[in-house]
């Protein structure tokens, strides 16, 4: 764990042992950010799921077939060193920025220009281009969010850990004095997982669950060999869901955790 | 791309891009100019072009 | 109809009916990429096949490859004008010609390619200086300018042109100073080139792709700059050689030719010895280290080694070889086959790092989900040909391409 220059390091600790798979993070995660739906989403590589819920299974037969759900948020990688972020390093525009103070990997949709570099240099799919323009039904305005643009046609989008609910947070705690407490700032998915799978907070921050949760030796990172040094955490009691969230050599070991 | 752009960081990295594609930009005018000026000198003078030789 | 008195000085050309016959090819693909490009625009990029994890498709493949082809301008233009090997002058403007379609038809593939095209000067506007694909928009762009500057006093030398005295001024003071803009090319070519690959080279998160390298350049960034200008030159002389065959009269002497194929020969073996060794460093060090084997990534759906075999052997290896000997150089049939070789590899390189680095998936519960180009991805990529083939056709009708041509053909 390397530290960021900025006070903040907002991350997540996902629990796939409590994950059952329901997909209120996803729905949560849409309505809460505005994201349309097309009239044909049958193309699943085409359509927009920020919080995408992937099902692995141990690759046995029954009866020992074991499943597990892994939701898949953007992981705000930070890179080497801070923002050295597979995405952000390769944007021409400045479209997207590592946001130093929070560890939020921004995106500017209205800066983006579509060429799609970072969707390709991100290994976890969390980045999505707008193929199409969003058919919002007639009235449809009135149900969106006020708080997060609706993007069009022809840019990139991606998971913000609800960065608008952060700046909402910092303007109460202007208005009332005081700072932002952990309460004040969590994403929607959070919020919507009914087993309490999901945890977030201020990784950098003692007093916050994910400090903790993060430093648990079951705790581990999606691919974390790349080098991406992500701020989404996995925890899973079982081996094999471990292994399949990283490349392993035959015969390799699961890594040591670091002592951190 | 310029000073004013919110993105410009006075650092090393800046320095090195924009200076050489502004180094490049001007060589490319530069060089143009030259041409023009030449072309307007040997006009002026009455030069026929046929006497200038081939290349 | 008679154009005769704009072909170049002591020539012979077509009749203008065969001209106009041959010109309907690239006109029909033209339409064709016209209609492509109109519903890419105005319906978006639906159009085509690619999707969130086909970010790039088969437009890159062509604009990676065509840029790399068309690297014989910069390089043959390096060793005209500033190394000043005089016996070039001979191919320089074919060279210049191709370089400028090559780019020209890359700028306008890549305008339809990105999802905003309105916003394209956003690359150069709010530059991230640390992208490799900015530094490829700027060079790009700027050498395209220089293409430009080295293609206007080839225009300007058009026998009715030239009688216009202020033009034929101005041509001869830009041919006066070309070694300035030459080396200026050189300098943007070389860099872009790089940074292509070096696109490719620095994305750390992606396997197949990465390369390490040295101090902030990967390892791709040079053997791409090699590939290009071992391709390059083949590629030159293959139009030229095309060109001939279409028009039966010959062009450059046999000796231009060969020494075009010892320069592509020489530099072919040099990458091929990089390209080996990079390719042993990634599959042994690099790859392990990301706890995968070499074999992981040539498993999913077409993507097999034999795409390394062809590359490295068949199109690599094979084509340096034959250009080492002067037997193979010195007869026509083997030059121009090796020669297809040589720019075959480039092609199937650039390919590789396109659509391979993207088709594999990285996550371990992954799917391999396939991509094949719709008919609106082929008519814009046909629509570059086409506008190269009528771009040189009509260069090489009316502009005097060849200094040696009047000479060979008496």
């Amino acid at each position: 764990m390397s530290a960021n220059k900025g006070e903040h390091r907002f991350g997540m600790v996902i629990d796939l042992d409590k994950c059952t798979g329901c997909g209120a993070c996803s729905v949560a995660c849409m309505s809460e950010n505005n994201i349309g739906t097309l009239l044909d989403e049958t193309d699943k590589i085409r359509s927009i799921t920020w919080l995408r819920v992937y099902q692995i299974d141990n690759g046995k037969a029954f009866p020992d077939t074991q499943i597990a759900f892994i939701p898949r948020p953007c992981q705000h990688c930070e890179g080497s060193h801070g923002h050295h972020t597979p995405c952000v390093s390769v944007c021409p525009a400045t479209a997207t920025d590592y946001d130093e103070t929070t560890g939020i990997v921004s995106q500017i949709p209205t800066r983006c220009i579509g060429c799609r570099y970072c969707v390709g240099a991100c290994p976890y799919h969390a980045r999505y281009f707008n193929w199409f323009d969003v058919p919002w039904p007639k009235g449809a305005e009135r149900g969106l969010s006020p708080f997060v643009s609706p993007r069009m046609r022809g840019v990139v989008e991606k998971c913000t850990f609800c960065y608008h609910r952060y700046q909402r947070a910092k303007n109460k705690a202007f208005l009332e004095g005081g700072s932002v407490g952990e309460k004040d700032y969590q994403t929607a998915c959070t919020e919507a997982c009914p087993s309490g799978a999901i945890t977030f907070g201020d990784l950098n921050n003692p007093k916050h669950k994910v400090h903790e949760l993060a430093k648990n030796p079951l705790a581990f990172r999606l691919l974390e060999r790349l080098g991406t040094n992500t701020k989404v955490y996995y925890v899973s009691q079982r081996d094999w869901v471990q292994r399949k969230l990283d490349n392993y050599l035959a015969g390799e070991k699961l890594p040591v955790k670091a002592a951190s | 791309m310029l000073p004013i752009v919110f993105e410009w960081h006075w650092d090393i990295g800046h320095f090195v891009f924009m200076g050489l594609f502004y180094a490049a930009l001007t060589v490319i005018g530069l060089g143009l100019v030259v041409a023009f000026r030449s072309t307007m000198k040997d006009l002026n003078s009455g030069k026929d072009p046929h006497d200038l030789g081939h290349h | 109809m008679d154009d005769s008195k704009f072909w170049p000085q002591g020539v012979k050309r077509c009749k203008p009916g065969m001209f106009i016959a041959w010109l309907l090819l690239p006109l029909a693909l033209g339409g064709w990429a016209t209609l492509s490009a109109f519903l890419c625009l105005y319906k978006g990029l639906n159009q085509t096949n690619m999707n969130d994890y086909f970010a790039f498709g088969v437009w890159i493949v062509v604009d990676l490859a065509i840029i790399a082809l068309g690297a014989g301008a910069f390089f043959t233009g390096y060793l005209t004008y500033v190394l000043r090997r005089h016996e070039l002058k001979n191919i320089i403007n074919a060279a210049v010609i191709i370089g400028f379609i090559c780019y020209s038809g890359a700028i306008l593939m890549l305008g339809i390619d990105i999802g905003q095209p309105a916003r394209g000067w956003f690359g150069f506007w709010h530059a991230n200086v640390h992208s490799m694909l900015t530094e490829v928009m700027f060079c790009i762009t700027t050498y395209a300018i220089v293409l430009i500057v080295e293609f206007v006093p080839l225009i300007l030398e058009n026998r009715q042109i030239s009688k216009v005295p202020d033009l034929a001024i101005f041509a001869h003071h830009l041919h006066r100073i070309m070694i300035v803009f030459a080396a200026t090319g050189t300098f943007l070519s070389f860099f872009h080139q790089g940074s292509l690959g070096g696109m490719f080279g620095v994305l750390y998160a992606r396997p197949f792709a990465f390369r390490t390298g040295y101090m902030i350049w990967p390892w791709t960034f040079f053997l791409f700059i090699l590939s290009a200008i071992a391709s390059g030159p083949s590629f030159t002389t293959l139009i030229v050689m095309w060109t001939e065959k279409m028009s039966g009269r010959q062009l450059t002497s046999h000796s231009v030719k060969m020494l075009m194929g010892k320069i592509s020969g020489f530099l072919l073996i040099f990458y091929m010895v990089l390209k080996t060794a990079d390719t042993a460093y990634w599959a042994n060090v690099t790859l392990p280290n990301m706890g995968l084997t070499m074999g992981d990534l040539y498993k999913q759906g077409p993507y097999g080694e034999w795409l390394l075999w062809v590359e490295l052997g068949l199109c690599g290896w094979l084509p340096a070889i034959m250009l080492m000997f002067q037997k193979v150089r010195e007869t026509y049939g083997l030059l121009a086959l090796a020669m297809i070789l040589n720019c075959s590899g480039a092609v199937f390189n650039r390919f590789v790092f396109t659509i391979q680095s993207l088709a594999i998936p990285v996550l371990p519960f992954e799917n391999f989900a396939s991509y094949l180009p719709s008919w609106q991805e082929w008519g814009i990529s046909a629509g570059v040909i086409a506008y190269g083939l009528l771009l040189f056709s009509l260069a090489y009708r009316y502009l005097p391409v060849f200094p040696q041509e009047a000479e060979l053909n008496k």
